[in-house]
């Protein structure tokens, strides 16, 4: 590989790296971060905006700064580092669970984590399972060719968090397309209006399961926290788009991408197929190598010294978690895919008090999805040139757009 | 020679993330709240050599692990 930076100049005065930006490979991260990854575990960037912030990129700044209770989550807090445009225009309003810090978010977390717990994700494997046989049934008597996504990696996450949490799968559509636009706009106008859509639409279910409750996680909530007057209607819906929206656009991206990965890499697939007690460690090498939340978002509200920089209150801090979970000096060949190597200690999840609640139950269904969909379809392809399938832009959960595939 | 280990979870600092009870399941597991306490008989480790990779698994640092002596 020619070397193009100039290594010469020094770090301080180089112009500090625009973020985030596009993959170029949906499950590599950008190039242009290239300089990051070779650099110090703390350098500067700038944000869509101009304004400057601090990237963490080595992996043990990373799980200690993660943890520091002087980075609050909270997105209402002046400075608080954006990564798109479009989403100043719902910044003015706090999220539940991961927008919150410590005490308000321990409190919040402990209302839904039995929900949450490994026996719980082991419980409805079972469900799972039965969830991911029918989508394949169906896509295979209406196939081939097929878009994955719509077909399998999106409907199999909204019904199993749609029967978590007591919401009708019958509107998948709706919620499915607000998430969309939530996440992606992509308009500021897009984003809050998909925000009071959805808002509407589970306050409107949150009322009338209060007269005729169902058995769901929303339900338990309502009976157990919202009528014992713990928490209003209010901090109900806010819990409530957090649960649906995490619970399904997350590990819709991981199976779409790690299904054109794997189709990207034969040789590897070939071993988790010869070998599927691999599979739970293949689940946590993906995890790393993809590192679909890409930026997780922090300000500082006091000064901190970090790695002979100064980082002052108000100043925003971004994790890149594909640069972290690339860390040379933690895994060896970092941009190998390797199903035996240790990958557990990867901050996909994230790390710290918001580490990802549904973490448990991702793992279960990443594992079921795909040892089924790989068993079921052994000459499973891409049914197009990668290169002409779209990703997910930079500034969002990474995915795939479309995979069309083949059999 | 260690004999065992003490092992402290800080219930306190858990967030149930369940990071010990999927590394070293012979040892730690969730209470019915969700969150990470000691395997009924395996309170000194039971000899696991992933009790420390647990204690490293967790996202808040609330395990700690020292040996016993003697």
């Amino acid at each position: 590989m020619t070397e193009t930076t100039d290594t010469t100049t020094d770090p301080d005065t180089t112009r500090p790296v625009a973020y985030p930006q596009n993959r170029t490979c949906p499950y590599h991260p950008p190039a242009a971060y290239d300089p990051l990854r070779t650099g110090p575990p703390l350098a500067p960037i700038t944000l869509f905006d101009g304004r400057p912030a601090w990237l963490v990129t080595g992996h043990t700044l990373a799980r200690r700064l993660l943890v520091d209770q002087r980075l609050s989550t909270d997105r209402t807090r002046d400075g608080f580092p954006l990564t798109s445009p479009r989403l100043a225009g719902i910044r003015s309003r706090r999220l539940a669970l991961l927008g919150v810090d410590d005490p308000e978010h321990r409190a919040q977390r402990k209302m839904v984590l039995p929900e949450f717990t490994l026996k719980r994700a082991a419980a409805l494997r079972p469900r799972i399972q039965e969830i991911v046989d029918e989508r394949l049934d169906a896509m295979i008597a209406a196939g081939p060719p097929a878009d994955l996504v719509p077909a399998f990696a999106l409907p199999v996450p909204s019904m199993v968090i749609c029967a978590l949490l007591g919401v009708p799968y019958a509107d998948h559509e709706f919620f499915e397309e607000q998430s969309r636009r939530l996440l992606r706009g992509p308009l500021p106008a897009d984003v809050r209006d998909a925000r009071d859509r959805l808002e509407s639409y589970l306050g409107e279910l949150i009322d009338g399961k209060r007269t005729s409750p169902g058995d769901g996680l929303l339900d338990d909530l309502i009976r157990d926290r919202l009528e014992e007057g713990e928490i209003d209607r209010e901090q109900l819906i806010s819990f409530a788009v957090i649960l649906l929206i995490a619970g399904h656009e997350t590990t819709a991206n991981m199976i779409s991408l790690g299904t054109y990965t794997l189709l990207e890499n034969p040789g590897r697939l070939a071993e988790l197929r010869e070998d599927p007690a691999l599979l739970p460690g293949a689940v946590e090498e993906l995890m790393r190598m993809l590192s679909i939340a890409d930026s997780l978002l922090r300000t500082a509200t006091e000064d901190m010294e970090v790695e002979g920089h100064t980082i002052r209150a108000g100043d925003g801090v971004v994790f890149s978690t594909s640069v972290i979970n690339r860390d040379g000096t933690v895994y060896p060949e970092p941009d190998a895919i390797d199903w035996h190597r240790p990958a557990r200690h990867h901050v996909a999840f994230g790390f710290g008090i918001h580490q990802c609640l549904g973490q448990n139950l991702a793992r279960a269904e990443l594992e079921i999805a795909l040892r089924a969909l790989f068993e079921r379809l052994p000459t499973l392809r891409l049914a197009v040139p990668a290169q002409e399938i779209p990703h997910k832009p930079g500034d969002t959960i990474q995915g795939m757009l479309e995979l069309p595939v083949a059999w | 020679m260690a004999t065992g280990m003490d092992i402290g979870i800080d219930k306190d600092v858990c967030i149930g993330a369940g990071q010990c009870a999927l590394t070293a399941p012979d040892v730690f597991t969730q209470d019915d709240d969700g969150y990470s306490t000691l395997q009924a008989g395996r309170e000194d480790g039971g000899g696991s050599p992933l009790v420390r990779e647990a204690a490293r698994a967790c996202p808040v640092g609330a395990i700690t692990v020292s040996e016993r002596v003697g």
